[in-house]
């Protein structure tokens, strides 16, 4: 599968070191459509290749937006594009967040630093059917408040939606009127019912793995508990074997995964 | 006083405690109110009293000298505030800060401390109900601590 030549239509800057792309098709093509959780394969021209998720899609556009953290090589070469350079881009691949099971129920989405670019698109999926679930909570963990993404949505997720938006960092100074602490403290701050809720998960596997822990000791199911995997990727169609994790595949089998699939290798330090 | 039992008795802190520890702690048990910006306490001060959030969010802050504070947790309605009042040399570790209208329930830390050790049985009683949140604290920093949203080595 080749890539596709894609243009940088726009640059939002989310944070010191995460931006947003809007990335449009060269040749203005029908493009295949994506679901909240699928990801692509981004490549910059003589850089490299890496797997990024879909963050949402620009209004009216075959575009995808894309919010990359620069942590390394191919990262930082397309944290640094400029308004209408190129990229290749293969995708959409990857299976789904469980949003037509999450209906007539409550949903928890526990979202960690980078996390939540994932799972911003099930929100919207959600919230564009917002009466076909019952209450609906983000709970947001990061670092500082510097590094907070997509904040400024927060205010219409809590007052146009009625999501229960909860916000913790790590550390803060006084200005910081919020939740300092860990994600996992916010579960019990919000109402949802466990045994009838999906939760969605996010972020760097430690905060994955106590998050479903602590959702599962209020109440949730295993198989109601569903994170998505992360591991180096290559071909993103299950042939060369790079992210197998456990006996999956996370590029063709995943990334999303039930917590009661993967709970066996979620925390074995070699896989 | 009815009306704090009736609180106290809801409280998960206080779940399944025998009636006549209740009765006790209630009689330690004061309602207590803390302005926005005030200190419910200062680091190594005498720590006599825990606390019941009711309503409100008090910041644990740690200033590093010349340095402006940090804050290192945050507690919230439902929460207990403080433990050193039972654990030698019975002195704040941090400074606690209302960072909004805080409305409390103050225990009586020293009196349940004399308590304790007349009625090992309320001892364990409090030790085993303040162990988790002691536990949780200490599993929160410790995840804290890995910096999990730093990048990778
Ligand atoms: C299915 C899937 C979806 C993803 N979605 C996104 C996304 O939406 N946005 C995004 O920014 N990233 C996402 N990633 C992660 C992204 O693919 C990696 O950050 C990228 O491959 C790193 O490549 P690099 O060449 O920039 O860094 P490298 O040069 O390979 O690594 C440089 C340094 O960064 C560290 N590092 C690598 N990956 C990460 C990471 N994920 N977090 C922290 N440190 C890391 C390495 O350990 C190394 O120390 C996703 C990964 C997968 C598998």
């Amino acid at each position: 599968m080749v890539p596709r030549p894609f243009k940088v239509k726009e640059i939002i800057r989310e944070s010191h070191d995460t931006v947003t792309l809007d990335l449009q098709p060269e040749k203005p093509e029908k493009e295949p459509g994506f679901a909240p959780g699928q990801f692509n394969m981004l490549y910059t021209f003589g850089v490299g290749e890496v797997p990024i998720s879909i963050s949402g899609s620009s209004s009216g556009a075959d575009s995808y937006l894309h919010t990359i953290r620069d942590v390394g090589k191919v990262t930082h070469a397309l944290a640094s594009l400029k308004r209408g350079q190129k990229v290749g881009l293969r995708g959409p691949f990857g299976n789904a967040w469980p949003i037509e099971q999450a209906k007539s129920r409550d949903v928890v989405i526990m979202a960690g630093g980078i996390g939540l670019a994932p799972l911003r698109p099930a929100l919207y999926a959600l919230l564009s059917q917002r009466d076909q679930y019952g209450n609906i909570s983000l709970l947001y963990g990061s670092r500082t408040r510097e590094d907070l993404l997509f904040h400024h949505e927060f205010e219409t997720w809590k007052g146009k939606y009625g999501v229960q938006v909860k916000v913790s960092v790590d550390t803060a100074d006084r200005d910081w009127k919020g939740n300092v602490g860990v994600v996992t403290t916010l579960i019990h701050r919000v109402s949802f019912d466990p045994s009838n809720c999906i939760a969605m998960i996010c972020g760097p596997e430690i905060m994955m793995r106590f998050s479903a822990m602590e959702l599962v000791q209020a109440g949730l199911e295993e198989d109601k508990i569903y994170m998505t995997m992360e591991r180096n990727m290559k071909c993103a169609v299950g042939f060369c074997g790079h992210c197998q994790f456990g006996p999956a595949f996370i590029c063709k089998d995943g990334p999303v995964f039930s917590y009661d699939r993967i709970k066996p290798f979620i925390s074995t330090r070699e896989i | 006083m009815k009306t704090l039992e009736s609180v106290l008795i809801k409280h998960p802190f206080f779940e399944n405690l025998e009636d006549s520890y209740l009765n006790l702690m209630t009689g330690c048990a004061k309602n207590i109110k803390f302005d926005a910006g005030q200190f419910i306490y200062r680091q190594d001060e005498e720590a006599n009293q825990f606390y019941i959030i009711r309503q409100g969010k008090v910041a644990l802050e740690i200033c590093p000298p010349g340095k402006t504070p940090v804050t290192v947790q945050t507690v919230n309605e439902g929460e207990i505030l403080g433990w050193a009042w039972l654990v030698p040399p019975y002195r704040w570790r941090f400074d606690a800060r209302a960072t909004e209208l805080t409305r409390a329930i103050a225990l009586d830390g020293k009196c349940l401390r004399k308590k304790c050790e007349e009625d090992k049985n309320l001892g364990y009683e409090l030790l085993k109900r303040l162990l988790p949140v002691i536990g949780r604290t200490m599993e929160a920093t410790r995840l804290q601590l890995v910096d999990v949203y730093g990048k990778r080595d």
